[in-house]
């Protein structure tokens, strides 16, 4: 260690190299170990979204799909939050990325937890079923 | 001295460098002198040193190259080693062995030893290309060797990662170059650092000791000595553990403090204020 080493150290201005080590380890492994270029993980999280989307009307702008490492795990992380549930689910292959008609009540919805299974509020209902049944129709 | 019970642990690190041959050495030394047969296999054909290290150079005669082409008894390629009878040396081949040697070819030469030790250690090459996967396919347990710097420490989760598809198993950690003053200074991955990162178990922790420069020099394992030097008694305590004896691991980052701790603790100790 040098003096100036040892003065930042004593200052606390610089982290010390050992914490630096640590964290960009971890870092680096967490890439390593999962294998994944992040254009594949994109492409997985379009298709997970779509898949969920055909169940449940999730809000598309808070959702979080990502990779971590604890123990030589490494977990997909998703964060899906669930503005409520659909009655009928959507058949294969239709996104419903965008769909417009459940904009105006996702305030009211947003409490709908997934335990909780199908609630829909009065004002809802309307709303859910034309878009199952629009849906299944082409 | 049965098949069943012999013990085969590859010795592997990823990195280069990091002391994979000189554990092997002095693992294989210090088991011999717990009484138990050992033989240790180089499977670094194409950079061989294990021989180097033992001592053994001068009295290679045929290798496993010569065994598994049958020209020879497995008995007359082995090199016993002459103060510890108990361990034999198994010479790795000539480098175009490489080329045609298949995991199957490994594990013929690892069975042929097995029947005949305790324990069979394979020093594995660096890297994890064929020679790498030849040796683990040949082993049923591991020891991972690294030192706290951060290429060893990816290379050596690479390293696990493999050794985990392959069903190896258990994998254990060493721990090598460990300097506790830097340590203590947070100026060098922590021990602890280091284990959570891989998530293994640890066997062993090795000091940074300049006695193993001149053990290789003179092609004498620290283990051989009857008072080892810091290293030396840390590989004796990685045999015994590797035994099943309980012998506690101690920190060395923990036992002694950066120079600020140190300063307040005298602080504390001659004033008495606080």
């Amino acid at each position: 260690m040098t003096v100036l080493d040892f003065i930042n150290h004593l200052l606390r201005r610089q982290k010390p190299s050992g914490t630096m080590a640590r964290q960009r380890l971890q870092l680096v492994l967490a890439h390593d170990r999962s294998d994944l270029n992040p254009e594949l993980l994109d492409q997985m999280r379009r298709e997970i979204l779509e898949v969920v989307q055909r169940y449940v009307e999730i809000d598309i702008e808070s959702c979080d799909v990502s990779l971590e490492t604890e123990d030589r795990v490494t977990a997909l992380l998703a964060n899906l939050p669930i503005k409520r549930t659909r009655e009928f689910p959507l058949p294969s292959g239709s996104s419903a990325f965008g769909s417009g008609p459940s904009a105006g009540i996702a305030v009211a919805s947003a409490e709908i937890s997934v335990i909780g299974g199908p609630s829909p509020s009065p004002a809802a209902a309307p709303a859910e079923t034309g878009e199952a049944s629009a849906a299944s129709q082409p | 001295m049965t098949t069943a019970s012999a013990r085969i642990i590859l010795i592997c690190s990823g990195k280069g460098g990091v002391g994979k041959t000189t554990l092997t050495a002095n693992l294989g030394i210090a088991l011999a002198r717990l009484g138990k047969t050992v033989a240790v296999l180089d499977a670094d054909f194409g950079l061989r040193n294990l021989d180097l290290l033992l001592g053994l150079e001068n009295r290679i005669i045929y290798t496993a190259q010569e065994v598994l082409a049958k020209t020879c008894r497995l008995d007359q390629a082995l090199v016993k080693h002459k103060q510890q009878p108990n361990l034999a040396l198994l010479p790795a081949g000539n480098p175009r062995m490489l080329e045609w040697l298949t995991p199957e070819d490994m594990q013929t030469i690892a069975g042929l030893l097995a029947e005949r030790s305790d324990y069979v250690l394979i020093d594995a090459p660096a890297g994890i290309e064929q020679g790498f996967k030849n040796a683990a396919a040949a082993s049923r347990e591991a020891i991972v060797i690294t030192t706290p710097e951060v290429s060893a420490v990816r290379d050596a989760d690479r390293v696990i990662g493999l050794l985990a598809t392959m069903d190896v198993r258990p994998v254990q950690l060493v721990l090598n170059r460990v300097r506790p003053k830097m340590m203590a200074n947070q100026e060098m991955l922590a021990v602890d650092d280091v284990t959570d990162i891989l998530a293994l178990p640890l066997l062993g922790l090795v000091q940074e000791d300049e006695r193993v420069i001149v053990s290789t020099n003179r092609g004498e394992p620290l283990t051989l000595e009857a008072n080892p030097s810091p290293a030396g008694q840390a590989y004796l305590n990685i045999a015994r553990r590797l035994c099943g004896e309980e012998i506690p691991l101690i920190d060395p980052s923990k036992k002694r403090h950066g120079l600020r701790v140190r300063l307040i603790n005298k602080l504390r100790k001659t004033t008495g204020l606080f």
